[in-house]
């Protein structure tokens, strides 16, 4: 069983992914409960609260990326992605996260080359045209800002580049499967502040194709560069909805005193 | 230091030296000093044999003298006097003692360098010390050593008396075997099918008269050989007659200088690497020997690496950590541990007379009840080495594959790897490394053992190597040598045990040098991959 196309018309209509009632644990420990949460799609959702709040828990169940943690499951509720239970047992979990690409906190390119890099996804599906390839490579990379920097140089290695760079690397390298949705967690924590503007420039451009969900903790980011934000607070979704209304005029105290520097 | 502070009113004591630098200084030292006296002994004796000695008459109180090479001076305790252990040669079918002799200095009443003296390298009874006399050709010509042209003849003699012997060698070894093999396949065939010997009879005779031919050519040139005499007079005074074709080598120890010294020492060096061995291993080259180890181990490795990478990946990427893999995990390691002479005995129960014997059965019972793999081989051996060097390679595979990053995986799995792609694309080239580090020890390890080898196809003397120009080129079942058993067989086996100890030490810087040589090459691969592969600084 495979995740539905999805063509324009249907997509703008059909929330990207809904969670519905999901409690999620680690061996014994819950580490989120009762989250529902609707993600629209094309647009930049943001997932902000202090640390072990829950949030890169939710969005690594996106992608079942916890499936490599001993012990985490989701035990109750469902999470849809565009309209299919990913926790289906048979579902193809190679064919969800072809639908649902994810960048990491730390940058983390293959030990190989950048063209080599933004390939890998391509030939694990089989992909062996040099020319799909190339055109692959150019069209990702120049997606994430990188292609002038890098055209040159597109066979030496990936650790050549700063870390910034890599970043992006890492981001051209999820977007050259053609995914729907984008999973960031913390995508600029290690980032110095130019670095951390061009990501946020690039999350601006890339939201007119793809689903974005990120996750941080700088709340300056999520004004600047989310369209909706989503305040958890131990393991629970305190508050949801649009980035201005959450940053000015929140409905919960518990937000107000969050994002006013009261705690966390 | 005692300053005023306000609030904190206790005092703090001053930084204290580390007495601990110098207790894991010491540690370092004593290694070093073992390492170096070690690697420094066996170097020094190493080379020592291949360096030309100055030869020394030694006049002796009880009247007559003796020439030969002093090996080593040491304290007789009995007689407290310093004696001298004499290297004189000239042993011969008639004297076949030893060549070495002790000499007590009470005993001595002089010593001269006489600058006359030659020493010969021969083909039996080893060196030989003396002053030649005259030569006498097989065509008749017969020159004084006062000659015009003495050396120049000798050494056009010893010329043809060399390429001679190559046309024996290659008559024996190659066009005879050739024969004898097709004589036995003949055999074989006539065994097999006792009705079609009559027809292959005759083919079988012609092939007999074949041998009678090249055996008689081998014969004559034998002969041949043995016409050019050389007389010797022996420091006694006695004569000898000594057949040119059978010297190797001659040079006039005192006449050398330090130059031609070391162009000598350089070119023995040569022959040792490079020649058969001769007289029971205790003179020659060792070549077989050096061939067979290098071989070994590159079989070896060649089965240990992808075993021990295929289990560790089980064991580390798939297997549910749990009470059972722990306990696999703690049997391998203790594998390790298995004295390795176990894993010789079960070499030879396990892969000769078990899976031997069966694919003698199978592939080979044309020759039965001569055994083709139901016996000691490189193969055999090799394999047994595989499975002794097994836990090193898992162990290090397995801690390789633990140290790649975590966000390296999770990146592969993001972009829709399955696991296997993960491993074989990103997980299997980070650890590559490391892996490697576990072959450079497995090589070490296997290439010094000699125990379980000894059961299960070394041998003293094989008469072909493993690899020839012969088809199938490649002859997996061939007994070999190694330079490790020839360590043991030349210094404990050898019937001339001062004779042997120099070979000895050169055996062992060989091996020495082997080693290092093969995990020299795996370490600039290592060197080469981590480069590729390093981990992103951030």
């Amino acid at each position: 069983m495979t995740v539905t196309e999805s063509n324009g018309a249907t997509a703008a209509a059909k929330p990207a992914i809904e969670v519905n009632g999901v409690d999620f644990c680690y061996g014994s420990k819950k580490a989120l409960s009762d989250i529902h949460l609707t993600i629209a799609p094309r647009q930049v959702t943001a997932f902000i609260g202090p640390s072990g709040c829950g949030k890169s828990t939710l969005l690594r169940c996106f992608n079942r990326m916890n499936d490599m943690v001993h012990g985490a499951r989701v035990t109750k509720g469902e999470i849809l992605v565009e309209g299919v239970n990913i926790y289906e047992p048979r579902l193809e979990v190679i064919d969800l996260r072809r639908r649902v690409g994810m960048v990491f906190q730390k940058s983390n390119p293959f030990p190989d080359s950048i063209y080599e890099n933004i390939a890998y996804g391509l030939r694990l599906a089989g992909e062996r045209n040099k020319k799909v390839l190339d055109e692959a490579v150019e069209q990702s990379l120049t997606a994430a800002a990188l292609w002038d920097e890098t055209k040159d140089r597109l066979h030496e290695s990936a650790f050549g580049m700063s870390g910034g760079q890599q970043q992006r690397l890492c981001i051209a390298r999820a977007v050259a499967v053609k995914p729907d949705i984008i999973l960031m967690d913390e995508p600029c924590s290690a980032l110095d502040p130019i670095a951390t503007l061009r990501i946020e420039e690039l999350i601006h451009h890339l939201k007119q194709d793809f689903t974005i969900v990120i996750v941080t903790h700088n709340m300056q980011q999520a004004t600047r560069c989310a369209d909706r934000t989503a305040f958890f607070y131990l393991g629970e979704m305190v508050e949801e909805g649009p980035t201005t209304k959450i940053f000015s005029t929140p409905e919960k105290q518990r937000t107000e005193d969050y994002i006013s520097g009261r705690f966390g | 230091m005692a300053k005023d502070h306000p609030i904190l009113t206790y005092s703090v004591k001053p930084p204290k030296g580390e007495a601990q630098v110098w207790l894991t200084a010491m540690g370092l030292a004593i290694g070093i000093v073992m390492v170096v006296g070690l690697l420094g002994l066996i170097l020094k004796r190493g080379t020592d044999v291949f360096w030309p000695k100055r030869v020394v008459e030694i006049q002796l109180k009880e009247g007559g003298s003796l020439l030969g090479e002093i090996v080593l001076r040491q304290k007789n305790l009995k007689t407290g006097r310093e004696e001298w252990l004499v290297h004189s040669g000239n042993k011969s079918k008639d004297d076949p003692g030893s060549a070495y002799r002790y000499v007590d200095t009470g005993e001595v009443t002089g010593t001269t360098e006489p600058a006359g003296v030659m020493k010969a390298k021969r083909m039996e009874y080893g060196d030989a010390l003396f002053y030649p006399v005259n030569l006498t050709a097989r065509d008749g010509a017969s020159l004084r050593v006062s000659d015009a042209g003495f050396n120049e003849k000798l050494k056009a003699l010893m010329k043809t008396g060399e390429s001679e012997r190559r046309q024996v060698e290659k008559l024996e070894k190659v066009e005879i075997g050739r024969i004898n093999q097709k004589i036995q396949d003949l055999d074989n065939k006539i065994k097999v099918n006792p009705a079609s010997a009559e027809s292959l009879t005759a083919e079988k005779a012609s092939l007999q008269a074949e041998y009678e031919k090249l055996a008689a050519q081998a014969r004559g040139l034998h002969e041949a050989l043995g016409k050019d005499i050389l007389r010797c007079r022996l420091v006694g005074g006695e004569e000898r007659d000594q057949a040119i074709g059978e010297l190797i080598r001659i040079y006039e120890p005192n006449k050398l200088g330090f130059w031609s010294r070391l162009r000598t020492a350089i070119s023995q060096f040569w022959d040792f690497l490079s020649e058969d061995p001769r007289e029971a291993n205790t003179e020659g080259g060792i070549f077989p020997a050096i061939f067979g180890t290098f071989v070994m181990t590159i079989l070896m490795s060649a089965v240990v690496t992808p075993l021990g990478v295929i289990a560790a990946i089980y064991l580390r990427e798939y297997a549910r950590q749990g009470l059972l893999v722990q306990v696999v995990r703690i049997s391998v390691n203790n594998l390790a541990g298995v004295p390795s002479i176990v894993f010789g005995v079960f070499g030879l129960g396990f892969f000769v007379y078990t899976i031997g014997s069966h694919v003698d059965e199978w592939f080979f019972s044309d020759a039965l009840p001569t055994p083709t793999f139901g016996t000691g081989g490189i193969l055999w051996a090799s394999l047994t080495l595989a499975l002794l060097t097994l836990p090193v390679v898992i162990v290090a595979t397995e801690e390789a594959l633990a140290a790649v990053p975590r966000g390296v995986r999770e990146a592969a799995l993001a972009c829709g790897a399955s696991k296997w792609q993960t491993i074989q694309r990103v997980v299997l080239p980070a650890s590559a490394p490391g892996v490697l580090t576990g072959v450079i020890l497995a090589m070490a390890r296997g290439a010094g053992e000699v125990a379980p080898l000894m059961l299960v196809g070394v041998v003293k003397l094989a008469p072909a190597l493993p690899l020839d120009t012969q088809a199938p080129f490649i002859h997996a079942e061939r007994k070999f040598m190694h330079l490790g058993f020839h360590i043991f067989d030349v210094g404990f086996q050898s019937p001339d045990s001062l004779a042997a100890q120099p070979m000895v030490y050169a055996t062992t810087l060989l091996l020495i040098t082997l080693v290092v040589i093969m995990n020299l090459a795996a370490i600039l691969l290592r060197n080469k991959l981590r480069k590729k592969y390093a981990a992103g600084t951030f």
